[in-house]
C-alpha cells in the first residue's frame, strides 16, 4: 500500500514509541519529537510493572530495537512542536530543537562528566540526587549519549568538557534548529505529569523527607536509582518498620483532581511488594477509598490480601505531620470505630495522580473538563495514551496502536 | 564460505587502545584484513569502512562497542556486519593491559570472524500478501474493526454467526457515554456503523455464518466459511477474532435469589426492562419502591469469576440514574465491594452519589431470599461498621460479569488427540492418560471457533481465566498465532470506548502482518529479521520435537510426523533449532554450525596454564543488555568467560554444549529470562524449555563422567546487572573447585 504522507508523533514515552514502531512497521514514515534528551518517558523511571512485577526496560529494549533498526523512523530529542496548522492529510508543523551541545558523535565514554565542574538537579531521579551539568540521563538511556543541561552549564568560557572530548562531540556554541515539515497526520502522545504534591498542604510533602510520592517511590526502589534499589528511610538511611500508602492523594477530590487516575491503586499495591521484598517484617498500611483493580488485575489484589502484615484501611487520610526527624504521623478518619486514628510510620507514600501534559498548541486541541484531550473524528490529529485518558501501560500501548492506525488512515493512498 | 573476503575493523577509542595490545589483537583476525581506527563511529572511521567495502570486502567485523549502540552508524545495507563488544564486555569490565583481558579480546574477535565468515545476507523473500482482513464476530468490536480496516484501505470479510449484526451492545437500551459530563446516556444501537458497512464496497458481510476452516499463514490464509449449508472459500492476509462475551450464568448464583424470584434479575435483563419504559416488578407488574443492586454478583469471587469485569459498576450507576429519572419516588441501594469508575468516569459516580435517592453501602451480599409478603430480603456482611446488615427490596439486580466467548485451542487439541488414542484402541498408560483427558476436559472444552488447521490446535490457547489475552504488558496484542489477533471483550473485559480503541489497534496489527509478510520480514519481536528457518528434512527422524515445541504453531505435520513449515507464521526464535537432535533446522544467520564454529574459535589454553574457559550463552533481549549495563557501570567480573548471544535460550541446542565440553571448555553458563507464571520470555517458554533440556544435559554429563556443576542455568532480568558479575564469578569459582575439564587437549 502506498503512503503519501508522513506521521508526526509528539512525545517519546511508551505511547509515542509504540505509535512510532507500530505505524512504521505498517509501512508509514514517521518523525518523532521528544522533549527530553532520551526516550521512554515516565516508563523509563518505573522500577517494575504491575501486575507481573517485571522491569519496564525489558519491553523498552524490544521496542527501542524496533525503533533504532527502522529506516522509516526519524527522531529528534530536546525538541518541540511550536505550531501546527493545516487539515487532515496536510499538516504543517513548526519544529524547534534545543541546541545540541553534545552531538551524536558522543560515544558515552563519560570523560565530559568526569571533568564537568557544575551540578544540576537530577530530574530523571525526581530531584532525589544531583548530576554534573554534562550527564547521561540514566545508565540504560536511549540514545546512549551524554547531554548538557544548558541551565547548569557555565558555557563556552568553561569548556573543560569540550577540551577532553576525543570525539569532537561537544559544541558549546551550538545553535537551536528550527524548521517546518509537512505531515499527513499527527499523533499527540505527550503523556502526563504527576499532580504537584506540594499543593496537598495537609500531607507534609516537601516539609518532611520521609513523605514521598509514588513516582519517587519508583526511583527509590529502582536499581539505577538514588538508593541503588535498596529502599531505606530517606531522612537517615535507617530501616523501615512501618509504611503508610496514602491512596487518592489529591485525586477524586473536588479541591484537586476530580478524576480517578485509574492506576494508583495497582501502583500502591505493587509498591507494597517493594517494601516486602526488603523488609519481611515491615507493617504496611494502605488507606484507600475504593481499591480499583479491574480485569485480571484483581488477581494481584487478592494476592496482596494474603499478606498478613498489609492492613487495608478504608478511609481518607486527613493529615500527615512530622513525628520527629525520622518519623511521620498519619491521621485518618477510621470509619470502623468512628474515631480518628493516628499511626506513626517511617515512610509515607502519596499516591498522586495523573495530570495530562497537553502541548501548548492552542486552538486545535480540545480538552475535556479534566483537561484530557478529546479525540475528534475526521481530523488527522490523534491523541494517544495518558494525554487522552489516565491509563496503565497496557492500555496506553493499545491506545497508541489504535492511534497509529488512525494516523495511517490519513496517510494512505 | 572460504572465498568470502573479511575485514576486521578494530576501534581503539573509548580506552580500548590504552587497555589492549592492539597489534597483538590484529593477529586474532588471522587471514582477514585488519584496520584500526581511533574512532570508528566518527565520520572518518565510517568513511574508511565504506571505502574498504567498495574495495571488495564482503563481510566486516567491527570490534568496538556493543551492537546495541551506534546501530545507525554501523548499518551497511546488504553487507554482513558482525559487531564485537570489546568495550562493554572486555575493557570496561576487566583490568587493562592484562594477559587475561587480552585473551578475552582476542577470543571475542575470533568468534566474530567465525560468525561473519558463515553468515549470509538474505534476499528478502517478498511474497504476494493478500490485503483482506477476516473479522470473526459482528458486535461492537468486530464492526469497529471492519470499519477501521476499510477506512485504511483494506478489504474486509466480516463473519457473524447470528442472523443480524450488532452483538450484545446493539440490544442495550442505553450505554454510558465515553466522555464527561455523563449527563446523557447514549443509545446502544449500532445501526449507524452497520449501515455504513453494508453500504461499503470493500466490506463483505456474512451473517448466519461460521468459520469452517482456516489454513495457511499470514498473507495467505485460506478461509472456508459455512453458511446455511453452503460454504464459501476465500483468501485473507490476517484474522481478527472479536467474538465477544456472554453474561455469567446467574443460575449459578441461587444464593443471590436468582431463579427463586422473578424479581431478581441480572443487569442484562434490567437493560431490557429499561427499554420498555417505566420498570415494573416482573412478578406482578406493580411499581417497585425499592431496588437493590448487588455488585460483583459472581465476580471477584474464587467460586465463580475470579476477575473483575470492569464495567458492571458503571452499568449499575447508569441503570440506577435511569431508574430514578423514570420514577423519582424510587429508592435505589447499591451494595458494593469497591466502586470502580476509573478516569473521568469518576464524574458518573459523583453524579449518582449526589442523587438523594441512591444509597451506596459497602457490603458483600451473602443471600437474597424471597419473603412471604412478596418482597426480597438481602443479608450482607463485610460492611464498613463490621456488622451484618439486612435490607428489604422489591427487586434485586445482580451485576453479573462477562465471560469471554473464546475457545481454548490447545485444550481442544488435547481432547482430540486423546479421542484418537481411544479410537485406535491403544492400551496401557497412553490409553489411561487419554481417558483421563477426555474425562477432565471433554465436557468443558467446547467447540472451536476459528477451526485453524494448526498442529497446536484449532484456536489460540487460553491464558488466565479463559481469556486469550496477551501475556505481555508492553505488547497487549501479542498472540501465539502469528497474524491472528484478539480484540474486544473476548480478549479482556472492557467498556465500549476501550473496545473501540482495542479494535482499531487490532486492525493495525493485522495490517502490519500483511505488510511485513509481503516484505518478507518476521513479525514482532524480530520484525527486522529476513531470514527463514531452513529444514534439511532428509535427516529428519519425525521425532516431532520441533512441531510440539514451536510456541507459535508455525509447523504442521504430515502423516508421518515430518514438519511442514509455514514460514510466515514463524517468529524466528529458533526454538525448533534448539529442539532438533538431528541438526535439521538452520537460519542463514543463525545455525548449529555458526554457533559451533564460534565455540571452536575460542582458544583453549592447555591444562598447565590453569586458565579455565567458561562459555556463556545468553538471551539477547534481557541478559545481553544487562551485560552492557554492567559494562557501563564498570562492574568487574572473571575474564575466563566467553559470551555468545542467542535469540532465545530455547534455541540452544545441546550439541553446542557437547561441542564446548569436548573442545575443553570447563563450564557452561546459560542465562535466560524469568520462567514461571509471570514469565518474561517473548518466545513464551525459552527458559522453561532449556530447563527441561538441562536435565538431559546433566544426564549426558554423568555419562561422560563429567560433573553436572559444569552446566548452570540462571534466570536473570534486564535490570539485574548487579547480579551478573556475582553469577559469573561464583560460577568461575565453582568451576575452579570442580577442576579443569579432563577432555582439554583431546
Amino acid at each position: 500500500m502506498s503512503h503519501h504522507g508522513k506521521v508526526l508523533i509528539i512525545g517519546g514515552g511508551i505511547s509515542g514509541i509504540t505509535a512510532a514502531v507500530e505505524a512504521s512497521e505498517a509501512g508509514a514514515d514517521v518523525l518523532l519529537i521528544e522533549r527530553n534528551p532520551y526516550l521512554g518517558g515516565h516508563v523509563a523511571q518505573m522500577n517494575l510493572y504491575f501486575p507481573k512485577l517485571c522491569p519496564p526496560s525489558c519491553g523498552l529494549e524490544i521496542n527501542l530495537r524496533r525503533f533504532r533498526n527502522s529506516p522509516r523512523i526519524r527522531y529528534l530529542l530536546q525538541a518541540e512542536v511550536t505550531s501546527l496548522r493545516g487539515e487532515p492529510g496536510h499538516y504543517t508543523a513548526s519544529i524547534r530543537q534545543e541546541p545540541q551541545r553534545i552531538s551524536d558523535r558522543c560515544t558515552a565514554c563519560g570523560r565530559c562528566a568526569e571533568v564537568c565542574p557544575s551540578e544540576r538537579v537530577d530530574t530523571f531521579n525526581m530531584g532525589l540526587r544531583k548530576t554534573r551539568a554534562s550527564y547521561l540521563p540514566f545508565p540504560n538511556a536511549f540514545p546512549l549519549r551524554y547531554t548538557i543541561d544548558s541551565d547548569a552549564c557555565s558555557g563556552p568560557e568553561c569548556g573543560s568538557c569540550r577540551d577532553v572530548c576525543e570525539y569532537g562531540a561537544i559544541d558549546l556554541e551550538a545553535k537551536e534548529l528550527t524548521f517546518e515539515e509537512e505531515f499527513g497526520s499527527v499523533v499527540i502522545a505527550t503523556g502526563w505529569q504527576p499532580y504537584d504534591a506540594t499543593k496537598l498542604d495537609n500531607l507534609a510533602y516537601g516539609t518532611h523527607p520521609n513523605v514521598v510520592t509514588n513516582l519517587e517511590m519508583e526511583r527509590l526502589n529502582a536499581p539505577d536509582g538514588p538508593m541503588g534499589g535498596h529502599l531505606t528511610r530517606p531522612s537517615d538511611g535507617g530501616e523501615i518498620h512501618r509504611v503508610a500508602f496514602v491512596q487518592c492523594a489529591g485525586s477524586r477530590d473536588e479541591n484537586h483532581l476530580r478524576h480517578c487516575s485509574g492506576v494508583c491503586c495497582m501502583a500502591g499495591l505493587k509498591q507494597t511488594r517493594y517494601v516486602r521484598k526488603l523488609y519481611p517484617e515491615a507493617e504496611i498500611l494502605l488507606y484507600y477509598i475504593d481499591v480499583r483493580s479491574p480485569g485480571r488485575q484483581e488477581d494481584f489484589y487478592q494476592e496482596i490480601q494474603k499478606d498478613p502484615l498489609v492492613r487495608l484501611i478504608k478511609g481518607k487520610v486527613a493529615k500527615v505531620t512530622s513525628a520527629g526527624p525520622d518519623q511521620v504521623m498519619v491521621e485518618a478518619e477510621d470509619i470502623l470505630s468512628g474515631h480518628d486514628s493516628a499511626e506513626t510510620v517511617d515512610l509515607v507514600v502519596l499516591a498522586t495522580g495523573i495530570v495530562p501534559s497537553v502541548p501548548p498548541l492552542a486552538g486545535i486541541l480540545v480538552g475535556d473538563e479534566h483537561g484530557f484531550l478529546v479525540p475528534e473524528e475526521g481530523t488527522g490529529l490523534v491523541p494517544a495514551g495518558c494525554v487522552r485518558r489516565p491509563v496503565d501501560v497496557a492500555e496506553a500501548v493499545r491506545d497508541a496502536t489504535a492511534a497509529a492506525l488512525r494516523a495511517l488512515q490519513y496517510c494512505r493512498g | 564460505m572460504d572465498d568470502k573476503k573479511l575485514g576486521v575493523f578494530i576501534c581503539s577509542g573509548c580506552e580500548i587502545g590504552n587497555s589492549l595490545d592492539i597489534d597483538a589483537l590484529k593477529e586474532a583476525a588471522e587471514d582477514a584484513s585488519t584496520f584500526v581506527h581511533p574512532c570508528l563511529c566518527g565520520e572518518e572511521g565510517l568513511q574508511q569502512i565504506r571505502q574498504e567495502l567498495e574495495n571488495g570486502i564482503d563481510a566486516i567485523v567491527i570490534a568496538g562497542c556493543s551492537p546495541r549502540f551506534k546501530t545507525e552508524e554501523f548499518r551497511f545495507d546488504d553487507k554482513v556486519v558482525e559487531r564485537v563488544s570489546l568495550r562493554e564486555q572486555v575493557i570496561w569490565t576487566h583490568p587493562p593491559n592484562d594477559e587475561d583481558t587480552q585473551m578475552m579480546a582476542a577470543d571475542a574477535i575470533r568468534m566474530g570472524v567465525a560468525r561473519a565468515a558463515r553468515v549470509a545476507v538474505n534476499d528478502p523473500a517478498t511474497s504476494e500478501s493478500d490485503p483482506t482482513i477476516l473479522v470473526v464476530g459482528g458486535g461492537l468490536a468486530g464492526l469497529t474493526a471492519a470499519r477501521e480496516a476499510s477506512r485504511a484501505g483494506h478489504p474486509v470479510v466480516l463473519v457473524e454467526k447470528e442472523e443480524k449484526l450488532g452483538g450484545r451492545r446493539h440490544s442495550f437500551h442505553t450505554v454510558f457515554p465515553s466522555q464527561p459530563p455523563f449527563d446523557r446516556f447514549e443509545s446502544g444501537s449500532l445501526d449507524g456503523i452497520i449501515s455504513e458497512l453494508q453500504a461499503s464496497d470493500s466490506v463483505r458481510v456474512l451473517t448466519s455464518a461460521t468459520v469452517g476452516a482456516i489454513s495457511g499463514q499470514p498473507g495467505s490464509f485460506d478461509v472456508e466459511v459455512r453458511r446455511n449449508g453452503d460454504s464459501a472459500e476465500f483468501r485473507v492476509g490476517a484474522v481478527i477474532q472479536a467474538t465477544g462475551w456472554r453474561p455469567y450464568d446467574a443460575h449459578n448464583l441461587p444464593h443471590l435469589g436468582y431463579g427463586k424470584s422473578d424479581n431478581v434479575v441480572t443487569n442484562v435483563q434490567m437493560e431490557d426492562l429499561l427499554a420498555k419504559g417505566v420498570v415494573q416488578k416482573p412478578s406482578d407488574g406493580s411499581t417497585p419502591r425499592r431496588i437493590a443492586f448487588v455488585q460483583c454478583a459472581g465476580s471477584r469471587d474464587s467460586e465463580h469469576l475470579p476477575y473483575c469485569s470492569a464495567v458492571c459498576c458503571r452499568v449499575s450507576l447508569k441503570q440506577a440514574l435511569e431508574l430514578r429519572r423514570a420514577n423519582p419516588d424510587l429508592e435505589v441501594y447499591i451494595l458494593y465491594k469497591d466502586i470502580r469508575t476509573p478516569g473521568q468516569y469518576e464524574d458518573l459516580y459523583r453524579k449518582a452519589q449526589s442523587d438523594p435517592g441512591i444509597f451506596f453501602t459497602k457490603a458483600e451480599v451473602e443471600s437474597v431470599e424471597p419473603t412471604s409478603d412478596g418482597s426480597l430480603r438481602l443479608e450482607a456482611s463485610q460492611t464498613l461498621l463490621g456488622e451484618r446488615i439486612a435490607l428489604e427490596a422489591d427487586m434485586v439486580v445482580l451485576a453479573t460479569g462477562m465471560v469471554p466467548v473464546a475457545a481454548d485451542g490447545e485444550a481442544i487439541r488435547k481432547v482430540r488427540d486423546a479421542r484418537k488414542v481411544i479410537e485406535k484402541g491403544e492400551t496401557g498408560a497412553r490409553m489411561e492418560a487419554a481417558k483421563k483427558v477426555v474425562e477432565e476436559l471433554g465436557e468443558s472444552v467446547g467447540e472451536s471457533i476459528l477451526n485453524l488447521n494448526y498442529r497446536q490446535g484449532p484456536d489460540t490457547p487460553h491464558l488466565r481465566h479463559g481469556f486469550p489475552d496477551s501475556h505481555f504488558i508492553c505488547f497487549p496484542y501479542e498472540t501465539r498465532r502469528t497474524g491472528i489477533y484478539m480484540t474486544g471483550c473476548m480478549r479482556a473485559p472492557a467498556d465500549s470506548e476501550s473496545v473501540r480503541v482495542d479494535a482499531a489497534g487490532a486492525v493495525l496489527k493485522a495490517i502490519q502482518a500483511i505488510q511485513l509478510t509481503g516484505e518478507g520480514k518476521a513479525l514482532h519481536p524480530r520484525w527486522e529479521d529476513m531470514s527463514f528457518p531452513n529444514f534439511s528434512l532428509q535427516r529428519c527422524t519425525q521425532c516431532k520435537r520441533c512441531t510440539e515445541e514451536c510456541p507459535f504453531g508455525a509447523l504442521n505435520e504430515d502423516e508421518k510426523g515430518t514438519p511442514k513449515p509455514n514460514p510466515a507464521r514463524c517468529r524466528r526464535c529458533g526454538i525448533c533449532m534448539g529442539a532438533c537432535p538431528e541438526r535439521v533446522v538452520s537460519f542463514s544467520d543463525y545455525s548449529i554450525d555458526i554457533v559451533s564454529s564460534m565455540i571452536r574459535a575460542v582458544e583453549i589454553p592447555d591444562e598447565f596454564e590453569e586458565k579455565p574457559r567458561l562459555l556463556c550463552l545468553l538471551c539477547e533481549n534481557d541478559a545481553y543488555p544487562a551485560l552492557d549495563t554492567a559494562g557501563m557501570k564498570r562492574l568487574q567480573y572473571s575474564s575466563y568467560v566467553r559470551f555468545i548471544p542467542v535469540r532465545c535460550l530455547g534455541s540452544v541446542n545441546t550439541v553446542w554444549i557437547a561441542d564446548a565440553l569436548s573442545r575443553g571448555f570447563d563450564g557452561i553458563l546459560l542465562l535466560g529470562c524469568k520462567s514461571g507464571d509471570d514469565y518474561q520470555c517473548h518466545f513464551i517458554r525459552g527458559s522453561e524449555l532449556m530447563g527441561t533440556r538441562g536435565k538431559n544435559i546433566r544426564e549426558k554429563l554423568t555419562q561422560l563422567a563429567l560433573e553436572e556443576e559444569r552446566v548452570r542455568l540462571e534466570e536473570i532480568s534486564i535490570t539485574e546487572y548487579d547480579r551478573l558479575p556475582e553469577i559469573i564469578n561464583e560460577f568461575a569459582e565453582q568451576i575452579e573447585e570442580v577442576g579443569l575439564n579432563p577432555f582439554k587437549g583431546f
